[in-house]
């Protein structure tokens, strides 16, 4: 295993930059995740790291060595695509070989290292089969069983549950996280769905047009955002926010309770909150509606859980409360978060 | 860039130059040689590439003043014209009916018609010589009408297909449920929205026909009959001589401003071939 | 249902006129050729009559036909060998992109679009006995050979039997490789990104990439390329026409050339029938083998 960093890299295109000075530094066996929008330069900035893209300025570092000008296969990394990439016409166990036959394994050890790789991921009765005969879930494990087989340093992995259905995703998950845990090697992991980075991750890298926003543990990036990007794009649904004396206030859906329901000597901030319609979605209710008072205007979404018994009716507003520390503030320009203020 | 690079940059470059090269030299060579003097031409020892003498237009003069090559090429390009409707009138309507409307069994046929192809002119000339003699079209530009579709049809019937298959079904559902008949959503709908593939049959039909030249031979024997194929090869040689100045100058007028054409439609064609070419 | 609602209806009548025409001009001449087989017609006589197997027997009875046939088997594979070779390479080649690209397609292309009675009349010049482009860089550049008294004399491309033949096969490589080539790169540019880019990462370089995976899954479409060239060059009589009339002495004969020298020169095509009809059996596996193929890479 080893440490990955990058330092200042850039990867600029003839209309766009993709990347644009990103600083980051892995810990010895740790699972990054690079979480962010399409387009805001993760997929490109893995693509640096695995030496498939030439970065216009900036270095990688890999174990401690340069690796800028050394082809993939110099790397000591392993890659999961998207598409898993099986080689089509090769046996699961040819495909699984492969790496180690271009590094001129000695073919003994090759047979026992598929094995034990195979093994690993239940696929040993797969073997012969040819990857048009494999489900996705089936697939994605192979692809795992050959980047494992080499005993690289560091793994790479672009979004692969996002061609699994979303039931399978779940195990799938599970299965992804108990597998690098067990191994220990420093894995970066790519992709755009916010639970999977909150549940894999020690780290995410929240991404945007480029830039790094925030990193940091899952519960920092979700609890202490850094700006209005990195508070909008995590959490399901999405953070409210409205403006209220010159900044940016904003509150998380399952934040807002109602007053009655809150039990705590913590400070709290009331507030009419109006409900326009409910949406009962069997283990919380979804409020759609807007601050009374203070944003009639604005559509905002509150998150009952089903432990609250309050009966809602549409068209009939409800005083509601925060924790004063749950509400945070930004920057009304630049998104940046800032200090609190009395509403 | 480090040596390793460098060198396969040098070796691709190479590789490409000298595929150009085989290629297109014939064709260079075809140019000069049209506008050498006669003096240099049937001099061994001149220089090939230069032109010691100095340039001529003459054979060029001769070749559209003294020959029937123009008129050559008015033949060829009036085949091309009314064989290239026939074949969209044929072709067209085939190529949906094979994409659209007709299951499995109709996916023989389509096999079928483009197995046609493997009948060679080679075998049918014979008996074709026989019809087209009893029908009195020998030596008619008819004849070659009337016998040139059979090489067009498979082929652009085949191509047609591929690219009706390519537009969604849905488009000419919502068309009849928007109120058109079938063989209306077909002709007011999917035609305009094929004229892309209409125009790759249109050039590779007229390519086809400029390129024939067993029924040319076999069909045509007056000299003011032939195609620029036929008429090219046979007509510019006097006993013995050839008149190569003229030759090549034909050669390259009637061989290189449609490549330019085909150029740009050969995509097209060749993706017809690789459709999920390569499953994963 | 109105028929221009009907599907089946409709279908068969867009493709009625298709079918009638394609057995009226190709079905019935074809069996029509296969009635000259098996009879005496000559161009002036009305009709003829049966003589059974006769003309196959008289076929295969001359040497010279014997020859021809070689002949066209020889040309078709060597050429076609070349061909995978080479637009293997070539389209590998063309692959990446580099400036002036589309002019390097036009030229490469041209050899195709051609009539081929004109680029082979090219060649003609270009294997000149006399006047042979490269005779004179034999002699004057290289001093290899050279009409001089005492000097080995220049080859005569085609008047020398085995030259000639080299020469047919290489004009048919020349016209071939074109299609061979663009249908190659087609297949090429299908294989998606992502498996080189594996490939890549899992430690291949150049070669091994080259030869263990991209090789093997353009595999089908590469045959189909070359079964059509096959085809093509099987079929063909125009370069050996052009080139060598058959000759010298009838050693570059193919099938074809010879169907149509006996059958529209010599007038008698029940001979001529005969000998073509010799194509036919390796065209209908050439046919099946397409298809297999084509299956496989999913064309048809």
């Amino acid at each position: 295993m080893a440490i990955v960093e990058t330092k200042q890299i850039r990867k600029v295109f003839a209309d766009h930059t993709a990347v644009d000075g990103v600083d980051l530094a892995t810990g010895e066996g740790e699972f990054l995740v690079l979480l962010g929008p399409s387009g805001c330069g993760k997929t490109t900035l893995l693509r640096m790291i695995a030496g498939l893209e030439k970065q216009t300025s900036g270095d990688i570092v890999i174990g401690g060595k340069v690796v800028n000008d050394l082809p993939p296969r110099e790397r000591k990394i392993a890659m999961v695509f998207q598409s898993y990439a099986l080689y089509p016409h090769l046996t699961v166990a040819k495909n699984i070989a492969f790496p180690l036959k271009a590094a001129k394994t000695p073919s003994d050890q090759i047979q026992a290292k598929v094995q034990t790789a195979a093994s690993m991921f239940g696929i040993e009765r797969l073997l012969h089969r040819k990857p048009r005969q494999l489900s996705g879930g089936e697939r994605q494990r192979v692809a795992l069983a050959r980047a494992m087989v080499r005993e690289p340093a560091v793994f790479l992995l672009d979004e692969p549950l996002s061609n699994l259905d979303a039931k399978l995703r779940t195990s799938a998950r599970d299965e992804l996280q108990h597998f690098q845990r067990r191994l220990g090697t420093t894995t970066i992991y790519v992709t755009h769905d916010q639970v999977e980075a909150m549940g894999l991750g020690h780290r995410i890298a929240v991404m945007n047009k480029g830039k790094v926003r925030q990193l940091g543990p899952p519960q920092e990036v979700y609890n202490d955002p850094a700006d209005t990007f990195v508070a909008g794009f995590l959490g399901s649904p999405p953070m409210n926010f409205f403006e209220r004396g010159g900044a940016i206030v904003g509150f998380r859906p399952e934040q807002m309770l109602p007053k009655a329901a809150y039990s705590t000597q913590e400070p709290l901030v009331h507030a009419w909150f109006r409900v326009d319609r409910v949406e009962n979605l069997g283990s919380d209710r979804l409020l759609y509606g807007s601050l009374r008072d203070l944003a009639p205007d604005v559509k905002m979404i509150v998150n009952l859980p089903f432990t609250v018994h309050l009966p809602i009716t549409e068209g009939q507003a409800y005083e509601f409360s925060v924790k004063q520390k749950d509400l945070k503030f930004f920057d009304k320009e630049s998104g940046v978060r800032i200090a609190p203020r009395p509403l | 860039m480090n040596a390793r690079e460098a060198s396969a940059k040098v070796a691709h470059r190479t590789l490409i130059v000298l595929f150009s090269l085989f290629a297109a030299f014939p064709f260079a060579w075809m140019l000069i040689t049209a506008f050498k003097k006669t003096n240099d031409l049937l001099d061994p020892n001149s220089f090939p590439f230069g032109y010691p003498r100095g340039m001529t237009l003459e054979n060029l003069r001769v070749l559209f003043e003294e020959t029937l090559f123009l008129r050559w090429i008015g033949n060829t390009v009036f085949v091309g014209v009314v064989v290239v409707i026939i074949t969209l009138l044929l072709a067209v309507p085939a190529g949906y009916a094979l994409a659209r409307l007709s299951g499995t069994f109709g996916e023989q046929l389509g096999i079928g018609i483009f197995l046609t192809y493997l009948v060679p002119p080679t075998i049918l000339f014979i008996p074709l010589a026989k019809v087209v003699s009893t029908l009195h079209l020998q030596d008619t530009l008819w004849s070659l009408v009337l016998t040139y579709p059979s090489f067009t049809i498979p082929f652009c019937t085949w191509l047609m297909m591929g690219f009706f298959k390519a537009i969604p079904k849905d488009i000419e559902e919502a068309a009849m449920v928007d109120g058109l008949s079938r063989l209306g959503a077909f002709t007011k709908v999917i035609l305009p929205m094929s004229v892309a593939g209409i125009l790759t049959v249109v050039i590779f039909t007229f390519t086809l026909v400029m390129q024939e030249f067993v029924y040319g031979l076999t069909f045509i024997n007056s000299g003011r009959n032939f195609t620029v194929s036929v008429g090219v090869p046979s007509f510019l040689v006097r006993g013995d001589v050839y008149f190569w100045g003229s030759l090549m100058g034909a050669c390259f007028i009637a061989s290189v401003p449609i490549a330019f054409l085909y150029n740009l439609f050969v995509d097209r064609f060749i993706a017809g071939f690789t459709v999920g070419a390569v499953k994963g | 249902m109105r028929i221009a609602d009907s599907p089946n209806a409709l279908a068969r009548i867009l493709i009625a006129p298709a079918l009638i025409y394609i057995g009226a001009v190709i079905g019935l001449p074809f069996i029509l050729s296969l009635w000259f087989a098996v009879s005496d017609v000559t161009v002036s006589s009305a009709a003829g009559h049966y003589v059974g197997l006769e003309n196959f027997r008289s076929a295969l009875d001359d040497p010279s036909f014997r020859r021809a046939l070689g002949n066209t088997f020889l040309f078709a594979i060597l050429s076609q060998l070349i061909v995978i070779v080479l637009a293997t390479t070539l389209a590998v080649a063309l692959r990446k992109d580099f400036r002036g690209k589309w002019m390097v397609r036009l030229l490469i292309l041209l050899p195709w679009v051609a009539p081929v009675s004109l680029g082979s009349i090219g060649w003609l010049w270009i294997f000149d006995s006399i006047y042979s482009l490269i005779n004179y860089a034999l002699y004057h550049w290289l001093h290899v050979c050279g009409p001089l008294p005492g000097m080995t004399p220049c080859p005569v491309w085609l008047g020398q039997p085995r030259l000639a033949m080299a020469s047919i096969i290489t004009v048919q490589v020349w016209r071939t490789l074109p299609l061979a080539t663009v249908i190659n790169l087609g297949g090429l540019s299908s294989i998606p990104q992502d498996i080189h880019d594996a490939a890549s990462i899992d430690g291949a370089g150049f070669f091994r990439t080259l030869f263990q995976i991209t090789i093997p899954l353009v595999l089908p479409i590469l045959l189909v390329a070359v079964l059509f060239g096959f085809v093509f060059a099987f079929t063909d009589m125009i370069v050996v026409w052009v080139l060598t009339r058959g000759g010298p002495y009838d050693m570059t004969q193919v099938l074809a050339s010879m169907a149509f020298f006996k059958g529209i020169d010599g007038g008698d095509l029940a001979g001529a029938s005969a000998i073509a009809l010799f194509l036919f059996p390796v065209l209908a596996a050439a046919a099946i083998l397409l298809l297999r193929l084509a299956r496989r890479a999913e064309v048809v």
